[in-house]
C-alpha cells in the first residue's frame, strides 16, 4: 500500500472503484480508489465535479449589491456569505467601528444561521449514520428513516432550525435572499416585538441544544474506541478568535495551532491572511489545497470548523457550552473527524446561548444602523461559517465596480485534511477487503464529519490547473491534456 | 390567518434557468396580488426544498412546488404529488414527496400537493432566464391563474 495514497505508481493497472456522488453533503464529490488484485489501496482522491466561477461572476459588479449576490453561492450557508462580503466591504466604505446595533443584528443573524445549519447537519446528515450504524441498510440510513424510528429527535431537529431561520428572517428581512446587512453596517434593525416573538420558544431550544450535546457524548461513550480511530488524521487548525482568546464566530483574528497544538501565530489581522496561507494546486483537482506557510504546503494542511475552533479558542463565553467543551477537550488534541460531532452540537448549545443573550439586549431595537469614513480600494472580510474560516476580499475601483474578488470557503480550507481523513478509512477498513457499499459509506462517513459544501467550494474560473485524461476500452491511458494554475 | 394555497419556487436566481421557480413566484404576486392581499394565496421562495418546509404546510388546503425542469415536457408539466419515501435523499435538498412524507411523519396527513415543473434550456452560473423558459414560465402562469386563481 502506497504511504501517502494521493498518487498510485501504475494507475493503469488497478482496479478503479468511483463513489460518485458523495450522498449527503452539498454539491457535487467524487472520490477514486484504485485497488490491485489484492485489493490493496495505492490512491485514493476527492474530486469536485461541480466548477462554479463566482469570483469572476462578481468581477465588474458595483459593490453595494455583492453582499446580495453572493448569498447564490451557497444554498446551505448564504448568510455566511452575505455576513462576510460585508464585512469586507465595511473595509471600502471606511466603517471601521460598526454601531453597536449593527454590530448585535449582524450577530444575532450569524449566530441564527450557525444554530439552523448545525441543527440540519447533525439532524439530517449525520445522525443516520450515528444511529443507525455506518453498515445499516441504506434505504434507512436517511432522513426519512431518522423521522420514522425517532420522530421527537427529527422534530427537534426541524423546530431548531425553523427557529433559526425565524431569526434570519427577522435580521436579514426574508428567509433567503435577504439584503439586511449592507455595507457599512444594516438596513433594519430588531424591534422589541420581534424579540419578544423570538424569545418565546428559547426556552425548548436550549433544552433541546442540550439533549443534542447528551445524545453525542452518549454516542461517543458506547463506542469510544471507534469514534476516537476512525480516520484520525493530524493537521493544523486555524480559526478566529475573538477578545481573549475566546470562541467568537463573527469577528476577531487569525491563531493558527499546529497538529500538536501549539500555537504557530496568533493575533494576525484578516487583512494579513495572504502572509499566512498559501494555497496550491493539484492536476486532478479543481478545488485548491491551502497550508500554513509557516509549516510549508507537505506539512501545513490544517482543519477549519468546529472542531479547530473548540480546540484554538481559550474558552467559551457561554456557561453551559463552556462547560461542554472542557469535558471535550479534557483529553488533549482531537484529530478525529468523528469529533466534528461533538464540537458541532456544542457550538449548536453556545448559539443558542448567544441568542439568548443578544435578544436581551435593547440595543438590537437602536436607530443608528450605518457608519461609514474614509474609503478604501480594498477590503477583507473573514467570519467563522458553519463549516469553518470564510475570507471574502474585494477590490473595487473608483467607480465602485469591483476589480478583484477572492474567496476561500471553509471546505476548501479543509481540503487537505479531508483527503487525509478518508484515505486513514481506506488504510484503517478497506485495504485488502471487498469493497461493499457499507465500507464505501465508511468513506462518506469521513467526509459528511467535515460538512464540506462542495458546491461553493470551487471556483475561480480560469485560474486552476486542468488535467484531462483519455483512457481506451482497457482503462489504459491513451492522451492526456494538462494545464497548469496560475 | 394561513392561506389556504401555498406556492413554493424553488431556483437559484443566478443559474439560469434554475431561476424559474423563484421567477414563477415574483410573476405570481404581480398576476395574483388580490389573491396574496386577501390571505388566500401565500408565495415562498427557496434555493432548495429542505425538511423543514414541511412545517410551511401546516393548515395548508394546497401546496404547490413550482421547480425548473431539466428534459420532459414543454411548456411545463402538473401533476398531483404524493407522499413518499424518497430512499435517495441526499445532499441538502429533498424532493416534494419526501417533503411531504416528512410532515406525514412528523405532523400528520399533508395537503394536497401538485408539481409545477416547468422546462428549463440553459442553467449556467450568472446567466438570466433564456428566452425558451421565459415563455414557458409565462404559459405556466396562465394555466396556474385558470386551474388556482
Amino acid at each position: 500500500m502506497s504511504s501517502s495514497l494521493e498518487k498510485a505508481s501504475a494507475p493503469a493497472q488497478l482496479r478503479r472503484i468511483v463513489i460518485e456522488p458523495v450522498s449527503r453533503v452539498e454539491g457535487h464529490g467524487k472520490v477514486t480508489i484504485l485497488l490491485d488484485d489484492q485489493r490493496r489501496v495505492h490512491q485514493v482522491r476527492l474530486h469536485i465535479v461541480e466548477f462554479r466561477g463566482f469570483e469572476r461572476f462578481i468581477q465588474g459588479r458595483p459593490y453595494w449589491e455583492v453582499p446580495v449576490m453572493v448569498q447564490r453561492l451557497c444554498g446551505i450557508c448564504p448568510v455566511s456569505h452575505h455576513l462576510a462580503a460585508s464585512k469586507a466591504l465595511d473595509g471600502v466604505v471606511g466603517a471601521r467601528t460598526l454601531t453597536p446595533t449593527a454590530e448585535k443584528v449582524r450577530r444575532l443573524m450569524h449566530y441564527g444561521q450557525i444554530l439552523q445549519s448545525h441543527a440540519l447537519h447533525f439532524f439530517h446528515l449525520a445522525s443516520p449514520d450515528l444511529l443507525f450504524g455506518f453498515d445499516s441498510d441504506p434505504a434507512r440510513r436517511n432522513v426519512v428513516g431518522v423521522l420514522a424510528a425517532h420522530p421527537d429527535l427529527a422534530r427537534q431537529g426541524i423546530l431548531l432550525r425553523k427557529f433559526g431561520q425565524e431569526i434570519i428572517c427577522v435580521t436579514a428581512g426574508k428567509r433567503v435572499h435577504g439584503t439586511g446587512s449592507v455595507p457599512g453596517g444594516v438596513n433594519k434593525s430588531v424591534s422589541r416585538a420581534e424579540r419578544d416573538e423570538l424569545r418565546r420558544p428559547l426556552g425548548d431550544v436550549l433544552g433541546w441544544a442540550e439533549g443534542a450535546v447528551q445524545l453525542v457524548t452518549d454516542l461517543y461513550e458506547r463506542d469510544r474506541a471507534r469514534w476516537d480511530r476512525f480516520g484520525a488524521a493530524r493537521a493544523g487548525f486555524l480559526s478566529l478568535v475573538g477578545q481573549g482568546g475566546a470562541l467568537d464566530l463573527y469577528d476577531g483574528v487569525l491563531r493558527a495551532r499546529d497538529q500538536d497544538g501549539n500555537i504557530l501565530f496568533d493575533g494576525v489581522a484578516p487583512e494579513q491572511y495572504q502572509e499566512r496561507i498559501k494555497e496550491n494546486v493539484r492536476s486532478w483537482s479543481y478545488m485548491k489545497f491551502p497550508f500554513l506557510a509557516a509549516l510549508g504546503p507537505e506539512a501545513g494542511s490544517y482543519k477549519v470548523g468546529p472542531l479547530a475552533r473548540l480546540q484554538n479558542c481559550d474558552f467559551i463565553d457561554t456557561p453551559r457550552a463552556e462547560a461542554a467543551r472542557q469535558r471535550f477537550v479534557a483529553g488533549g488534541i482531537i484529530h478525529a473527524p468523528l469529533a466534528y460531532h461533538r464540537a458541532r452540537l456544542i457550538e449548536l448549545l453556545h448559539a443558542a446561548e448567544v441568542i439568548e443573550r443578544l435578544l436581551a439586549d435593547d440595543d438590537l431595537s437602536g436607530d443608528r444602523l450605518v457608519t461609514s469614513g474614509p474609503r478604501a480600494s480594498s477590503g477583507v472580510g473573514i467570519l467563522e461559517a458553519p463549516r469553518g474560516t470564510l475570507i471574502h476580499h474585494y477590490d473595487v475601483a473608483a467607480n465602485d465596480l469591483v476589480t478583484m474578488c477572492n474567496l476561500i470557503v471553509s471546505t476548501t480550507h479543509n481540503n487537505g485534511a479531508m483527503h487525509e481523513a478518508i484515505r486513514e478509512v481506506a488504510r484503517q477498513e478497506l485495504d485488502g477487503r471487498e469493497p461493499t457499499e457499507g465500507l464505501l459509506n465508511h468513506i462518506e462517513v469521513a467526509i459528511r464529519a467535515f460538512d464540506p459544501c462542495l458546491s461553493c467550494a470551487t471556483h475561480a474560473l480560469g485560474k486552476m490547473a486542468l488535467f484531462v485524461e483519455v483512457l481506451d476500452a482497457g482503462g489504459a491511458p491513451v492522451a492526456q491534456l494538462s494545464r497548469s494554475g496560475s | 390567518m394561513t392561506a389556504p394555497t401555498l406556492v413554493i419556487g424553488v431556483g437559484n436566481p443566478s443559474r439560469g434557468d434554475d431561476a424559474l421557480g423563484p421567477a414563477f413566484v415574483d410573476r405570481a404576486a404581480e398576476e395574483l396580488r388580490t389573491f396574496v392581499e386577501g390571505g388566500h394565496l401565500e408565495l415562498l421562495t427557496d434555493f432548495q426544498l429542505q425538511v423543514e418546509h414541511a412545517l410551511d404546510l401546516i393548515g395548508r388546503a394546497r401546496v404547490v412546488f413550482v421547480d425548473a425542469l431539466v428534459g420532459g415536457d414543454a411548456p411545463f408539466v402538473w401533476r398531483r404529488v404524493e407522499p413518499a419515501r424518497d430512499t435517495t435523499v441526499s445532499t441538502h435538498a429533498m424532493s416534494p414527496a419526501a417533503v411531504l412524507d416528512a410532515h406525514r411523519t412528523v405532523l400528520g396527513d399533508p395537503p394536497e400537493a401538485w408539481v409545477l415543473a416547468i422546462r428549463g434550456e440553459r442553467f449556467e452560473l450568472g446567466e438570466g432566464l433564456s428566452g425558451v423558459a421565459a415563455g414557458n414560465l409565462e404559459s405556466a402562469l396562465v394555466f396556474f391563474t385558470a386551474t388556482c386563481g
